[in-house]
C-alpha cells in the first residue's frame, strides 16, 4: 500500500513538472477557452431560467368583449365563466376602467385624449386551475359578446421553449467541445509520449510495468483538464461581472434589480470535474495508442 | 538459468536472425557470445528478457518459458534481469543517482533503502561520489560503468551485456571486464556479447560462437 502510494505521489509531481512545459499550459489555455462557451451558456440559460420561473405568472386568460356587446351578453358570459370548473377566479374589468389604467401608462393620456371616444372594451380577467389555456381559450371564444381572447401566459411559455432549446443547444455545444478537447489532450499527451520515448523505452527494459509507465501521462491529462475547467471558470466569472455591470443600467430602467446569479458551487465543480475527466480520457487513448509504439525492439 | 532449444527468430522483413538454436546456462556461469557483427548476438541476448519472443523453439529463462509469458508478466521477468547496452541507454537529463536509483521506483523499496543500493551499485562501479553529475559530464568508460551500477541495483540473477567495451579504450575496457568478473564471483549469472578477441581469451571460460543465426559451443583449449 505504501509503495502503490509513493509511486502515484511520484507519478503526480511528474505529472506536475510535464505541465510546466509551454504544451501543456498552452493546452490548458485552449481548454479553458473552449470550456468557457458552454460553460458561459450556461451560466446565462441559469440566469434566464430563474428569471422566466420567477415570471411566469398563474395560467390567465383575457376575454375582450365587443364595443357593442349588450349587458346580457356580459352577463351570460360571466355566468359561462364562473361555471366552468376549470375557472379558479373571474374579475370584471369595465371599459371605462381599462381606460383609465392606460391613461396612467406614461405618454398614453395625450393619444387617448387625441381619440376623442373610449376605444377598449370590457372585458374578464380569468385565473385558471392549471395551465390548460388552449382548450378553454376555443369554448370562451364562443361565448355571447366575445370578441377575442388572450392567453396571457403564451409568451412565458414561448420564453421557456426558446429556454428549453438554448439549453439543448448548450449541451451539443458542450458535447461537441467536449470531444474536441479529448482530441486536444489526445495530441499533447501524445506529443509528450513522443518527446519521452527513450525514457520510456529504459523504463521498460528495466522492468517497468505499464501501469508505472501510463500513470504520469493520466495525471497530466487530469491536471491539464483540470486546470482547463479552472480557467474556463475564471472566463466566465469575469464574461458575467462584465456582463452584470452593463445590464445593471438597463434592469434598473425596468424597475429590477436583475443580474445573472453566476454558477453555483456544485456547478462550477461539476464544470471542474467534466473537464478533468476530458482530460483524463484523451490522456487514456493517447497513451494506449502511442506506448504500444514505444515498445523496446520496435522501431 | 538460461535455456534455449531449437530456438529460431524471423523478422517480419524476412530476416532470420537466428537458426535452431540450442543451449543452455547454469546459474552463476560466465559465458562470452561472439561473432561477427550482424551475425546474431543481439538478437540471441534480447531473447532472454523478452525484448524478442522466438518464432519458433523454446526459450527458458529462471524457469519461465519467455515465449509463452504474458505482456503484463514481462516487467517482472526483466527485473531479474541486469541489461546493459553498448549505447548505455542512460536519461541524461537526470542526475547519475537518478539513473541508477530508477529501477527500484517501482520494485517496492522504501526511499532508505533505495538510496542504499544505489549508493552500495555506485561503490561497485567506482562511481560513488559522482551522484549529482549529469551522465553527459561522465567519459564513455564512466557512463557504461553507470549503466552498469543501473542494471545491478536491483541485484538481478542474470546480467546480460551487449558490446559493452565497444568504442571504449582498451584500459576502459578492461575495467569493465573487471566488474563484471566480479559480480561473476558473487554468483551471478553474466552473459557478455562482444568481438574483442582480447577479452574473450583473457575471460572466456566459456564462448557460444554465432555465426550467421548459428550458434555453436567454441572448444577452448
Amino acid at each position: 500500500m505504501k509503495t502503490w502510494v509513493r509511486q502515484h505521489r511520484q507519478a503526480f509531481v511528474s505529472a506536475l513538472a510535464r505541465l510546466r512545459r509551454t504544451t501543456s499550459l498552452f493546452s490548458v489555455f485552449v481548454i479553458g477557452v473552449a470550456l468557457s462557451l458552454p460553460a458561459g451558456g450556461y451560466a446565462l440559460l441559469a440566469g434566464l431560467s430563474d428569471v422566466a420561473a420567477r415570471i411566469t405568472p398563474e395560467p390567465q386568460v383575457s376575454v375582450f368583449l365587443t364595443t357593442e356587446a349588450a349587458e346580457e351578453d356580459t352577463k351570460a358570459t360571466l355566468a359561462a365563466l364562473k361555471a366552468d370548473v376549470r375557472v379558479a377566479s373571474v374579475q370584471f374589468v369595465p371599459r371605462e376602467s381599462a381606460l383609465k389604467s392606460l391613461a396612467e401608462v406614461q405618454g398614453m393620456r395625450e393619444v387617448i385624449d387625441a381619440l376623442g371616444a373610449n376605444p377598449l372594451p370590457d372585458a374578464f380577467l380569468v385565473r385558471l386551475k392549471e395551465p390548460a389555456e388552449e382548450a378553454f381559450v376555443a369554448k370562451a371564444a364562443g361565448l355571447p359578446g366575445v370578441a377575442h381572447v388572450q392567453a396571457d401566459t403564451a409568451w412565458a411559455a414561448r420564453l421557456a421553449a426558446l429556454t428549453g432549446i438554448a439549453r439543448l443547444v448548450v449541451w451539443a455545444l458542450a458535447a461537441v467541445l467536449g470531444a474536441g478537447l479529448v482530441a486536444v489532450t489526445f495530441n499533447t499527451i501524445g506529443l509528450q509520449v513522443l518527446t519521452q520515448r527513450e525514457e520510456i523505452e529504459v523504463l521498460k527494459l528495466i522492468g517497468a510495468t505499464d501501469a508505472f509507465i501510463h500513470r504520469p501521462f493520466y495525471y497530466l491529462g487530469l491536471l491539464q483538464g483540470l486546470m482547463g475547467g479552472l480557467v474556463a471558470l475564471a472566463i466566465v466569472w469575469v464574461g458575467l461581472a462584465l456582463l452584470n455591470t452593463e445590464a445593471a443600467p438597463l434592469a434598473a430602467s425596468y424597475g429590477s434589480d436583475f443580474r445573472f446569479p453566476g454558477l453555483t458551487p456544485g456547478d462550477a465543480a461539476a464544470i471542474a470535474i467534466f473537464a478533468a475527466l476530458i482530460g483524463w480520457l484523451g490522456a487514456y487513448l493517447s497513451v494506449r495508442r502511442r506506448l504500444a509504439e514505444a515498445e523496446p525492439g520496435r522501431k | 538459468m538460461v535455456s534455449f532449444s531449437a530456438v529460431a527468430k524471423r523478422y517480419p522483413g524476412g530476416l532470420t536472425a537466428l537458426h535452431d538454436a540450442t543451449f543452455s546456462i547454469d546459474a552463476g556461469e560466465l559465458v562470452f557470445v561472439t561473432g561477427r557483427s550482424g551475425a546474431g548476438k543481439s538478437t540471441l541476448l534480447k531473447l532472454i528478457p523478452a525484448i524478442e519472443r522466438p518464432t519458433t523453439g523454446t526459450v527458458i529463462v529462471g524457469g519461465q518459458n519467455v515465449g509463452a509469458l504474458k505482456r503484463s508478466a514481462v516487467p517482472y521477468l526483466r527485473r531479474n534481469i541486469g541489461l546493459v547496452f553498448q549505447d548505455q541507454k542512460l536519461l541524461y537529463d537526470r542526475s547519475v543517482y537518478d539513473n541508477v536509483v530508477l529501477p527500484l521506483a517501482f520494485s517496492g523499496h522504501s526511499p532508505r533503502e533505495a538510496t542504499r543500493r544505489a549508493r552500495a551499485a555506485l561503490d561497485k562501479v567506482g562511481l560513488l561520489g559522482r551522484e549529482r553529475a549529469n551522465p553527459i559530464q561522465l567519459s564513455g568508460g564512466e557512463q557504461q560503468r553507470l549503466a552498469i551500477a543501473r542494471a545491478v541495483v536491483n541485484r538481478p540473477a542474470i546480467l546480460i551485456a551487449d558490446e559493452p567495451t565497444a568504442n571504449l579504450d582498451a584500459e576502459s575496457a578492461l575495467r569493465i571486464a573487471e566488474i563484471f568478473i566480479a559480480f561473476h564471483q558473487v554468483g551471478v549469472t553474466v552473459l557478455i556479447a562482444t568481438h574483442d578477441e582480447t577479452l574473450v581469451e583473457r575471460y572466456g571460460r566459456r564462448v557460444l560462437q554465432v555465426e550467421a543465426g548459428r550458434v555453436s559451443e567454441l572448444t577452448r583449449s
